[in-house]
């Protein structure tokens, strides 16, 4: 039996590699959309200058307070900052040209000060123009605009003209207040002191030493590290999708080995095949062999060339990932051999199989990782096996793991690629049609 | 060599194939005929393994095959009616393919390849693609792999089907060969005249049921009639001429008139057409075109089902 095994599934890598056309394909369609899905999401880690966010400032107020955030907002690393007219701003932002435009108001840096100390008084309002198809980086915009708006009015209001004359006309105002005694003797103790500190820092800055802090600050800085399979090795965007797009188009393999297989129980081959002495076992494991083999193959080619290309390194388990590559292999043969298993008509079969390794790919996290999904699709996704697959092909890589980060995933691979080929072997139709 | 017992096979409701029997001894070419749809592949299918009867026995030698993989499959070669060849590789990686599927070493295959590929006349494009082979050269090479493993009974399906004469002429070469060397020939077709020129039996088959079985010459002897003359009168115009006066005539088996052409049966050629040509002339019906055809299996099938074998 093994002769004829042999001869089965070199005959199917003849054909494979034989069909040049189709080869090329196989393996250029992956690296195309690797490449591209590969430097959207952070491509080598090279040159990693985050893209800005466009975003507009419609200063109506003119106040050094509302100076001072526009000029802060210009200088902030994460946005691409302009002033405009408001109806310049709306337009902008319609036109999805601006993300975000804040338009602050007259009188806003005045309200925004009596605020600040009082907190019965009403708060100014700034206006915030949003483009609704950003909506994830609207949130990271308001996050940045509270911080640059907190520290401009606290700093004019500590230390700013409008600050100091309102702590004189409270000072002025106080003994007519109908405010209790105690209340009003704290109160004339602050602002005396703020009006000293301001004092002290005035000689400072005459006298030319350093001035202390003018207002509120952001009491932290960040310090961030990506942390990836070693100290100071970046993250390799090109890793996960390269391993996505291989198993986005290794599955498609799969389909083509189930619709391969129903076609050919309408041929004369299948007749041949079943007429000579063989089992069902050689028949479809024979197929099984060779459609895993060409599935590693693939994969090999990918990472080698998103290796030599993109500099994409197996930082992890090398055995962790040549055993997930093969796991996936399996299992995608054996899925090949359900498709045949299941399916009725090359034509009916094709369709339903497509969309459902579409589904099986987009929620395994080849496209986009699996992070950004809600936290329920998250938890669901587990059933998926091609987020066993990316989770072992991500491990083993850019996150630079060893090989118990890739034993589940291979378990559970080789666990469905013996489920679907059992359930092939049970369905399938051997009989031929008439 | 090989005895079918009143095989049956249906789908739902569909009955394709209805207590179907035949024998066929060692050397002997049986054609199986009968229109599409008559249950011929069917049979065949059954007979190769391929399908399991819902009753009824295939007999190889006197016994069952006995699995997928029983050895008994080696004495059958299948020509399936579908071509059963891979068109991207060359025609001797495909027959070393099939050569091996029989358990065949590398040597014994060369060797069986060689011989199939000069039996089949394509000795020469053992290495080029089959996708590069016309029509004919495909059904050759169709056979040629069926040959491999020397199987001592060839089922045919159709294996003439959508070729040119002049292929169809040179597989007929390698089949009278095959014959000549003691094979055993189950011949699909619906085509009568190559069942006559081939087989030393006919199994007429129809609605999945056998609706004949006999030499040519015993079928032959079912015909009501052995010749038609066709007879076409001048002016086509049969004024006046009575279908039972010409079936008086000594011979005339049947009459039918159409228009100015009259279609009559007849037992023998030479001894009774000269009298119903005389008997035109003298009684006023003078013709300008005279032709006989004889009767073929064609007519036997007419005959027994009243339909044509190409309906």
């Amino acid at each position: 039996m093994l002769a004829p095994f042999l001869a089965l599934t070199a005959k199917d890598l003849k054909l494979f590699f034989r069909n040049r056309r189709a080869l090329l394909m196989t393996i250029a369609a992956p690296i195309a959309i690797g490449s591209f899905f590969g430097y959207i999401f952070g491509g080598g880690g090279a040159s990693t200058e985050p893209s800005r966010i466009p975003v507009l400032a419609v200063d109506q107020d003119g106040s050094t307070v509302s100076r001072e955030i526009t000029a802060a907002l210009t200088a902030d690393k994460n946005l691409a900052m302009r002033t405009a007219t408001l109806e310049q701003a709306r337009e902008a932002v319609r036109k999805g040209k601006a993300t975000v435009a804040f338009v602050i108001p007259k009188g806003f840096g005045a309200d925004a000060g009596r605020a600040f100390f009082n907190g019965a008084a009403a708060k100014p309002e700034i206006g915030v123009l949003y483009d609704p198809s950003h909506g994830a980086e609207m949130g990271m915009v308001e996050g940045i605009l509270t911080g640059h708006v907190m520290e401009a009015v606290s700093k004019e209001m500590f230390n700013g003209p409008t600050g100091r004359a309102m702590v004189k006309d409270t000072l002025a105002q106080l003994d007519t207040s109908t405010m209790p005694a105690d209340q009003k003797t704290s109160l004339r103790e602050l602002l005396h002191g703020l009006d000293g500190w301001n004092a002290v820092r005035d000689a400072d800055t005459a006298s030319g030493r350093p001035a202390p802090s003018a207002g509120l600050t952001v009491p932290y800085q960040v310090k961030t590290e990506a942390v990836t399979s070693g100290a100071g090795v970046k993250y390799n965007g090109y890793a996960h999708s390269f391993g996505g797009m291989g198993i986005q188009f290794i599955l498609f393999m799969g389909i083509e080995v189930g619709i391969g297989l129903l076609t050919q129980r309408h041929t004369g081959v299948w007749k041949r095949l079943g007429a000579a002495p063989l089992s069902r076992g050689v028949l479809l494991g024979s197929r099984a062999t060779s459609a895993a083999l060409t599935s590693m193959f693939v994969l090999m080619v990918l990472f080698a060339f998103a290796g030599v290309v993109f500099g994409v390194r197996i930082a992890g388990s090398v055995a962790g990932f040549l055993g997930v590559c093969a796991a996936f292999s399996l299992m995608t043969a054996a899925w090949g051999l359900l498709i045949a298993a299941l399916g009725k008509t090359p034509e009916a079969t094709r369709g339903l199989a497509i969309v459902t390794t579409l589904f099986m790919v987009m929620l395994g996290g080849a496209w986009v990782p699996t992070f950004v999904f809600p936290a329920w699709l998250q938890k669901l996704t587990v059933v998926i096996p091609t987020r066993w697959a990316m989770d072992g092909l991500d491990a083993t890589t850019w996150r630079g793991l060893g090989f118990s980060a890739a034993a589940l995933p291979i378990v559970l691979l080789t666990g469905c690629a013996l489920v679907f080929g059992a359930l092939a072997v049970l369905r399938f139709r051997w009989e031929v049609d008439g | 060599m090989l005895e079918v017992t009143a095989l049956r096979k249906s789908y739902g409701d569909i009955v394709a194939v209805d207590g179907v029997s035949l024998k066929a001894g060692r050397g002997e070419t049986i054609g199986l005929l009968g229109p599409n749809g008559a249950g011929k592949t069917t049979t065949v299918s059954m007979i190769a393994g391929l399908l399991r009867p819902d009753s009824g026995t295939v007999l190889i030698d006197g016994r069952a095959l006995a699995g997928d993989t029983d050895p008994a499959k080696r004495a059958i070669g299948l020509v399936p009616q579908d071509i059963g060849l891979y068109p991207e590789i060359s025609a001797r990686e495909n027959l070393h393919l099939f050569g091996a599927l029989y358990g065949m070493d590398r040597a014994q295959r060369r060797r069986a390849i060689d011989a199939a590929l000069d039996l089949v006349g394509l000795a020469e494009r053992g290495k080029d693609k089959v996708s590069g082979f016309s029509g004919g050269m495909m059904r050759r090479l169709n056979l040629a792999a069926a040959l491999l493993h020397d199987p001592q009974l060839l089922l045919l399906d159709e294996p003439t089907v959508g070729v040119d004469p002049q292929s169809r002429n040179a597989i007929f070469d390698n089949l009278e060969t095959l014959k000549q060397r003691g094979k055993t020939l189950l011949y699909t077709t619906h085509y009568m005249e190559e069942a006559e020129r081939l087989c030393d039996r006919m199994v007429i088959i129809d609605h999945g049921k056998v609706i004949a079985d006999d030499t040519l010459q015993g079928l032959h002897r079912l015909l009501p009639v052995a010749n038609v003359l066709t007879v076409e009168l001048e002016g086509a115009k049969a004024d006046g001429l009575r279908p039972e006066d010409l079936r008086a005539l000594p011979g005339v088996q049947s009459v039918e008139v159409d228009g100015g052409t009259l279609s009559i049966g007849i037992r023998d050629l030479a001894a009774d057409s000269p009298g119903i040509l005389l008997w035109l002339v003298e009684h006023g019906h003078p013709f300008s075109h005279v032709a006989s055809e004889r009767a073929s299996l064609e007519t036997v099938f007419l005959t027994l089902t009243g339909r044509s074998l190409r309906d």
